[in-house]
């Protein structure tokens, strides 16, 4: 079963990137305090986006005629792994670089992609993912949101998008709309378009969160009117081009890093007070990290040949999550089992932003049952 | 490795049938299933192309030792072959019988398959010894059906010295105990899923329960989980090291007893009869779980390594593990 998913090797990084990225994490990421780094994914730094971009290190995968890097879905593990690792500030370009630009490469016009890839390689552009609803969250197939053509075979949209994540700081989002029939005609008639979120008719709520961040947002739409280049693909075929969107979403090193900043902290703690206690804690954690790297390089290597591992990255993303959210939770009873032990403010920040957003992990990008049902359809039970 | 493996497994289907694995554990002799085995060849997979192997290194025969845990065969196969290259590199002419292995020689410590080998590869600590399996006062375990023997003796072991790895034996132990485990695993989730899309309880297949769907979902990502980690571990060959010798064992241990859990949950009563071949698979998790160390001794070998060195956790990982 899935005899495919197996162990691979990460190739030689000829290209010298680990040490690019790490010199620009050195200037702009090293000197960030620890409840920073500890956000990473949430973390939100254009400058930083912009300096990667400048260097090379955005839109590795996509080729160099828009600006991109022409390099394969290895040597972007090699530069993700070093951003989440280190706990960079990537939001503002995360999602541009990892499924915005890919779609628009994939599924958009020649125009769409002069338009638009370029500027993603070079940090300028930021996206969002118009997905959620109030009424659809996993059953996305419900959207309401509805997309008119209008005369000249232009675009007016009405409706509501909700857990945004950064809509008020994006450009633009590709929304998932329904172009044709009714709720009732589930995954037929839905498309993608590009809304520019500065166009009239378009209302940007921040929604803040259990940590005080507002990291997601609600975007309304109130006849919204969209040049006739604002449909991305096919219209008609939102469906299938989300499907293959999310197979981005769900695969690569971003799944099992969320919440390494912290266990390095907690390392550091216990190096620095000599205590041996918790070697087979620690032990755990690695082999979980470890073994995780190993799946997630094997889902890559899926990818570097032309798949989309759909059940691998639903698999990766799965157990990955459910490191992520158990990692703040151990560390927390091992640093509480030690009552008269001091904690650092800075680690206590960390340890319970990490532990309060870490539900969180296994929402975004589907949530746990989603994927385990993704699974079981792989396994030949649905 | 398909134009091995295939060949291989059908050797084994043939050879280790449910019959002839219970004939075996119930005490019948196991020479005409050990004589086939060697005839073929196989066993010979590690040793190097001057002492008339195949010069194989463990990351090609990894398939092959999955298979053998899938088979639940009753001999040590994936010991033998690995003993054979060592004693071969070492110059010596290996025995032809049986060869199970052990990682220290602790008196008194139970020996996987011990009652079906001829030899026991001990690692003394400075070097290894091939002790013939009867000079080891070898006893039953007393657990149903169990092939392990207790072994001690008196003052050192005795037999032919063999040199020992940088690493000593446990770790190559280790890494082939997880190997068997991810083919048992990869067996179970097959064998479970099916029998989920055949069994009609409340009017359809239970498999098209989301509750079962979701527990064969988990199933399935450990058991890849263990396939991959097992694979790390071969991928560094006999020179393997305690750390990277950890995850593999530590992930492979930890998700055995979960993968027979499911594999029993879902097959109900008629899984934990003697009768049905599940618990050839689910007995043997349990065991080779505990062979040459749990999840609780490798995280804790890995977890001190790890705290000894101030590089972030990524790092420790890809020079350490990875490298």
């Amino acid at each position: 079963m899935f005899d495919t998913f197996a162990f691979a090797t990460l190739p030689e990084d000829h290209g010298g990137l680990r040490q690019a990225v790490r010199e620009i994490i050195a200037r702009h990421v090293a000197t960030l305090p620890l409840e920073r780094r500890a956000r990473s994914w949430q973390g939100f730094d254009p400058a930083f986006s912009r300096a990667l971009g400048a260097a090379g290190l955005l839109g590795l995968t996509l080729p160099t005629a828009y600006g991109g890097g022409g390099l394969g879905p290895f040597e972007r593990f090699i530069v993700v792994e070093e951003l989440l690792s280190a706990g960079a500030p990537v939001a503002a370009h995360w999602i541009a670089d990892r499924q915005s630009a890919p779609l628009i490469l994939n599924f958009g016009t020649e125009a769409q992609r002069q338009a638009y890839i370029p500027r993603i390689c070079r940090g300028e552009l930021v996206f969002c993912i118009g997905m959620s609803e109030p009424g659809s969250g996993s059953d996305l197939a419900s959207v309401r949101t509805r997309a008119e053509r209008t005369a000249g075979g232009r675009w007016r949209v009405n409706g509501q998008k909700i857990w945004t994540t950064n809509a008020m700081h994006s450009d633009c989002m590709i929304a998932l709309v329904r172009t044709s029939g009714t709720a009732a005609d589930r995954n037929a008639g839905l498309s993608q378009l590009i809304i520019d979120l500065k166009a009239p008719g378009v209302t940007v709520r921040p929604i803040v969160d259990l940590t005080g961040d507002a990291h997601f947002a609600e975007v309304f739409f109130d006849n919204v009117e969209l040049g006739e280049d604002a449909l991305v693909g096919n219209e008609g075929e939102g469906w299938s081009q989300v499907v293959a969107e999310l197979a981005f979403e769900r695969s690569g090193p971003e799944r099992i890093y969320s919440s390494v900043v912290l266990l390095d902290a907690w390392v550091a703690h216990l190096q620095a007070l000599g205590r041996r206690d918790a070697d087979a804690l620690v032990g755990r954690l690695t082999a979980e990290l470890a073994t995780l790297r190993a799946m997630s390089i094997a889902c890559t290597a899926r990818l570097a040949l032309g798949e989309s591992p759909v059940v691998e990255a639903s698999i990766v993303k799965d157990r990955g999550t459910t490191f992520e959210q158990d990692l703040p939770l151990a560390i927390a009873d091992d640093l509480a089992a030690h009552p008269d032990e001091p904690v650092s403010a800075d680690l206590y920040r960390a340890l319970m932003y990490v532990t309060h957003i870490a539900p969180s992990f296994s929402l975004r990008g589907g949530t746990r049952e989603i994927l385990r049902g993704i699974i079981a359809r792989g396994m030949g039970l649905r | 490795m398909n134009e091995l493996l295939s060949p291989f497994d059908g050797l084994l289907e043939r050879l280790a049938t449910p019959e002839a694995i219970k004939a075996i554990e119930t005490g019948a002799s196991p020479a005409a299933m050990w004589r086939d085995l060697d005839e073929s060849g196989f066993l010979d997979a590690l040793v190097d192309e001057a002492h008339g192997g195949s010069g194989l290194a463990l990351a090609d025969v990894e398939p092959l030792i999955a298979a053998a845990g899938a088979r639940a065969v009753p001999l040590p196969i994936a010991e033998t072959m690995v003993a054979r290259a060592l004693i071969a590199a070492a110059g010596i002419a290996a025995p032809r019988g049986p060869i199970a292995i052990a990682g220290s020689a602790q008196a008194g410590q139970t020996v996987p398959l011990g009652l079906v080998a001829e030899h026991v590869l001990l690692d003394t600590g400075t070097t290894l010894v091939l002790a013939a399996r009867d000079d080891l006062t070898p006893a039953v375990t007393g657990v149903h059906r169990d092939l392990a023997a207790r072994i001690t003796w008196d003052g050192a072991p005795q037999g032919l010295s063999v040199a020992r790895p940088d690493h000593g034996l446990r770790p190559i132990a280790a890494v082939l105990r997880a190997t068997l485990i991810a083919g048992a695993a990869a067996r179970l989730t097959e064998q479970t899923t099916a029998y989920a899309n055949d069994r009609v309880q409340f009017g359809k297949p239970i498999g098209k329960q989301q509750a079962l769907q979701q527990q064969l979902a988990v199933m399935a990502e450990d058991m890849i989980a263990a396939r991959i980690a097992a694979q790390l571990g071969c991928a560094a060959g006999l020179t393997v090291s305690p750390l990277q010798a950890a995850v593999a064992k530590a992930t492979a241990s930890a998700v055995a007893p979960r993968i027979a859990n499911t594999a029993h949950a879902v097959h109900g009563a008629i899984g934990i009869s003697e009768e049905f071949a599940l618990q050839l698979l689910t007995r043997r998790l349990h065991e080779w779980r505990l062979a040459d160390g749990s999840e609780g001794y490798w995280t804790a070998v890995l977890g001190g390594a790890r705290l000894a060195d101030p590089a972030p956790s990524v790092d420790w990982v890809r020079a350490r593990v990875f490298a």
